[in-house]
């Protein structure tokens, strides 16, 4: 009955947190009207979308897959194309590509899992880093991204002054999207079958849950955010080259983040992009060297790996919990063995008070 | 035509041992190590300070840096790798050895700037006129050079102590322990050397190749196609992937063009994969994921 | 009484050891049978066989005549086959009720169902009757790696019924639970039994073997050595050879026993 107390109360303050969270980040930009703090905030946001959207298959299955860039890459070049090739002009309707470029992302997610979720967890994990390359080699030789020229797309005509805020919105709304289909994924049956494949597959297998399918599904789900994600990102910057738009550190980096705030939770991601990039791209402004971010960036991953391997969120929750227990008085500890002692019937009457 | 083949072959021989480390490292410690290809450009950039800073020659530069490969390979492992748990070890060894390479990615770049450089002597420009075909002196003392190299890991496994219990772990680690193996002993020694043949690949191919820190990239790419092709942890699959892949590449090259070469690469790969997803010569018992 | 599981033939090899020889095995519908003898007799491998985990060269395997040998897991689990484990397999970072919703089985298909939210009141309802039938229903929000190993086999057994087989393997079910429990479980095997599912029980613990099952086979180095009713088999002095000194004593080295001979068919 403690329990059910501590969990209402728990639950009230994470709603109340969450609504302000949500305040907050609505009126942000109108706040903070710094373009170049808005300019970050963007990033930032894209980002907290595909560690979203990562950990929603990577987190949820246990397959690490590095090869995510791919389908940011490809939103930003359908994306691309479509406005060079329709012959669209910049403005506020050019978002309504967007979404049509996560659908392409959709569309290579599958052939790109059917062909690496054949593989076992560690291979997986290469073969993911393959594809990627493979389509950075796509983006450098086809005629039809145009090499490393790359792409220029339209840039609409709006005042400096709130240039970034229409793209901090629609990222706001793709990082709620991506926030929306990880929690509905992990309530459902779907998710449910993707946590007992990372626990256990050939059991969960043996017990009916389609495998195959299950992980598919999810991994072109994933990449739909991230899809257009990069999507944004192409229309924010104005123009895209391959070696930017597939990014080998794109991959890296969403995993540090989710890493960092706690692979497989739901928060865990957002929190990890909310911190890290923000870092980064005020590392970015402050010191424009790249080498020097890169070993930085490296030992503060190799300090979340070794030192926090569980991540910020769930090691918090354990040491709020463990906190929390220590306050309370213990609770008998009811095993097999002590109820034994009480007799049959009276475990058969212990189990019905429960329910 | 044939030129390419040869050329493939001696190539090949180079990454064959490069990759042999690599699956190695593998086979005995279920880690992939991704930073085995900017190890490569480290040897590289090493053989490049003694050869242009100190006038040494690039073989016997090597007397050098191979040592100095196996010290820093046994020190990444000792700080880094032996503290990451057993739980989903392999993924978790790709993201830190990952986070390694870009840290010495971006040391290389502070210290060597971002510039192209290449390794020069006398035997890099210099061929062979053998029946009709050119054969780079480097190509070919690059090629003894690694035969040589695997030659001796491979008296090393089959007829010593240590290779001995290096092939015990490869087998199975706790009947290894059972056997009185010093397993975490093996297994920092496995990589030192693993990392250590990357110094002498490192030399032939930066005579070979003009590179720069981001160079690793392209690098690690061949060489997890050629080691997954060849089976994780089977060095002579390694071997054969390796020529293998050399010869595809230069052949597709001349063939058809010269960039979509490395796109064959991944290609292979994918193709290998789907038929297969052991990889060509590797084991298919399960291993604890 | 009709054979509901017929296995014959049945060989299987790792390098040189021969887990399993030309063994053979038969379970009568609607019967709890078991299956007992020394450590490395092959009874799991028989099991493994049987559900699909390791693959055979020689030998058949029958369910109701139709032949089932070398089926995938999953088809065999489709077939109405359960099956426990002797090392428990539990999902453990889920809780309790988690692990029943994972094994909760559907007439809709898979694609109508994956984005509902999971574990519909039936089902939960189900689930809990499930654990309270094992008795562990109170553990039901905790994450299963929590649990002791007896508790894990209990749970392991209830997320199998989660589909309703109608034969169920148990590898070691007794296998670390509370003696007092051990009563508990029995009762509930044969309740099971009673409505019409077939049991093939693996089990080092005699008492319940002896008690509860209607028909023995012992195993020996891999083949069948005799198989009957437990009276019967508790007297055999092949068996009692194969355990060198009886019941409860599974040390059995092999057959050093005298005169024993292994005239298993």
């Amino acid at each position: 009955m403690i329990r059910v107390s501590h969990s209402v109360s728990t639950r009230n303050l994470k709603t109340a947190g969450l609504a302000a969270a949500i305040a907050v980040l609505a009126v942000f930009p109108l706040v903070f009207t710094n373009p170049t703090v808005t300019s970050i905030a963007v990033f930032t946001l894209l980002f907290m979308a595909s560690a979203t959207a990562w950990n929603a298959f990577s987190g949820y299955t246990g397959y690490i897959a590095l090869g995510h860039a791919a389908f940011f890459g490809t939103g930003a070049y359908v994306f691309a194309i479509m406005t060079t090739h329709l012959n669209m002009s910049a403005g506020s309707s050019l978002f309504a590509l967007v979404p049509v470029a996560g659908v392409g992302a959709m569309v290579v997610a599958v052939p790109f899992g059917l062909i690496a979720l054949r593989t076992r967890r560690h291979t997986f994990v290469v073969i993911t880093i393959a594809v990627f390359f493979i389509f950075q080699q796509l983006a450098f030789n086809l005629g039809i991204t145009q090499g490393s020229s790359g792409i220029q797309v339209p840039t609409p005509n709006w005042s400096a002054w709130t240039f970034n805020n229409p793209f901090y919105y629609v990222s706001l709304g793709i990082v709620g999207f991506a926030a929306a289909v990880s929690y509905f994924l992990r309530r459902s049956v779907l998710g449910l079958q993707l946590l007992a494949i990372r626990e256990d597959e050939d059991r969960a297998r043996g017990l009916g849950v389609p495998a195959g399918k299950a992980k598919l599904v999810a991994f072109v789900l994933s990449s739909l955010p991230v899809g257009m994600a990069g999507a944004v990102y192409a229309y924010f910057l104005g123009q895209i080259f391959p070696q930017f738009a597939f990014n080998p550190l794109f991959d890296l980096s969403v995993a540090l983040m989710t890493l960092f705030g706690g692979i497989g939770t739901i928060a865990g991601p957002l929190l990890g992009a909310l911190v890290l990039e923000s870092l980064q791209q005020y590392f970015t402004f402050q010191f424009s060297n790249g080498d020097l971010y890169l070993v930085i960036y490296g030992g503060l991953f190799l300090a979340v790996l070794l030192l926090l391997p569980r991540g910020v969120i769930p090691t918090t929750t354990d040491f709020i919990a463990r906190h929390r227990a220590r306050r309370q008085a213990p609770s008998p500890s009811v095993d097999s063995v002590a109820s034994a002692e009480s007799g049959r019937g009276g475990l058969a009457i212990a189990s019905r008070k429960v329910r | 035509m044939i030129q390419a083949i040869v050329d493939g072959v001696l190539t090949g021989g180079v990454y064959a041992l490069m990759a042999a480390g690599l699956t190695l490292i593998f086979g005995v410690m279920d880690i992939i190590n991704v930073a085995q290809g900017i190890f490569v450009v480290l040897g590289a950039y090493l053989s490049y300070v003694l050869s242009v800073h100190l006038g040494i020659d690039l073989f016997v530069g090597l007397l050098v840096t191979i040592p100095a490969m196996f010290l820093i390979g046994v020190v990444v492992q000792w700080v880094f790798i032996s503290r990451l748990g057993t739980r989903e070890r392999t993924a978790m060894s790709i993201l830190a050895t990952y986070a390694v390479a870009i840290m010495i990615e971006g040391v290389l770049g502070l210290v060597f700037s971002d510039n192209y450089v290449q390794l020069n002597a006398w035997y890099v420009t210099r061929s062979y006129h053998v029946f009709g075909f050119y054969l780079a002196y480097i190509y070919v003392f690059g090629f003894i050079l690694a035969a040589v190299l695997l030659g001796a890991i491979y008296l090393m496994l089959y007829r010593t102590r240590f290779g001995a219990s290096v092939r015990a772990s490869l087998q199975d680690r706790s009947a290894a322990r059972l056997v009185g193996v010093n397993v975490d002993r093996v297994a920092t020694i496995t990589f030192g050397i693993g990392v250590a043949v990357t110094a002498a690949g490192g030399m032939v191919f930066g005579a070979t190749n003009s590179f720069n820190p981001n160079t690793g990239y392209d690098l690690i790419s061949r060489l997890l196609t050629i080691v997954i092709l060849g089976g994780l942890g089977s060095i002579g699959g390694a071997l054969g992937a390796a020529v293998f892949m050399l010869v595809l590449e230069d052949i597709v090259a001349v063939v058809w063009s010269p960039v979509w070469a490395p796109f064959v690469f991944f290609g292979a790969l994918v193709v290998v994969l789907s038929i297969r997803p052991t990889g060509l010569f590797g084991r298919s018992s399960a291993r604890a994921q | 009484m009709t054979a509901l599981l017929e296995a014959t033939g049945v060989s299987k090899h790792f390098g040189g050891i021969h887990a399993l020889s030309e063994c053979r095995l038969e379970v009568e519908q609607g019967t709890i049978s078991g299956l007992i003898g020394p450590n490395g007799s092959g009874k799991t491998t028989l099991f493994n066989v049987i559900t699909g985990y390791e693959r055979i060269r020689e030998g058949e395997i029958r369910l109701a005549g139709r032949s089932i040998t070398n089926m995938t897991p999953e088809a065999i689990f489709k077939l109405g086959i359960g099956r426990t484990f002797q090392l428990t397999r539990v999902f453990g970072r889920l809780s309790v009720m988690d692990n029943m919703l994972v094994a909760s089985q559907h007439e809709a298909s898979w694609a109508r169902r994956a984005f509902r939210k999971a574990g519909s009141h039936g089902e939960r309802a189900r689930a809990m009757d499930l654990l309270e039938f094992v008795d562990i229903a109170r553990l039901a929000n905790e994450p299963a790696a929590t649990l002791s190993y007896g508790q894990r086999k209990l749970l392991e057994l209830a997320y199998v019924l989660m589909a309703d087989p109608d034969f169920l393997l148990l590898d070691e079910p007794a296998g670390g639970i509370n003696p007092s429990l051990i009563n508990t479980l029995a009762e509930r095997i044969r309740a099971l039994n009673a409505e019409g599912k077939t049991f093939l029980v693996v089990e080092h613990n005699m008492e319940f073997v002896m008690g509860l099952c209607h028909k023995v086979t012992v195993m020996h180095h891999g083949s069948a050595l005799v198989s009957g009713e437990p009276d019967v088999i508790r007297k055999d002095p092949r068996v009692l050879n194969a355990y060198l000194g009886g019941f409860g004593d599974d040390e059995g080295l092999g057959d050093e026993g005298p005169g024993g001979q292994a005239s298993g068919s």
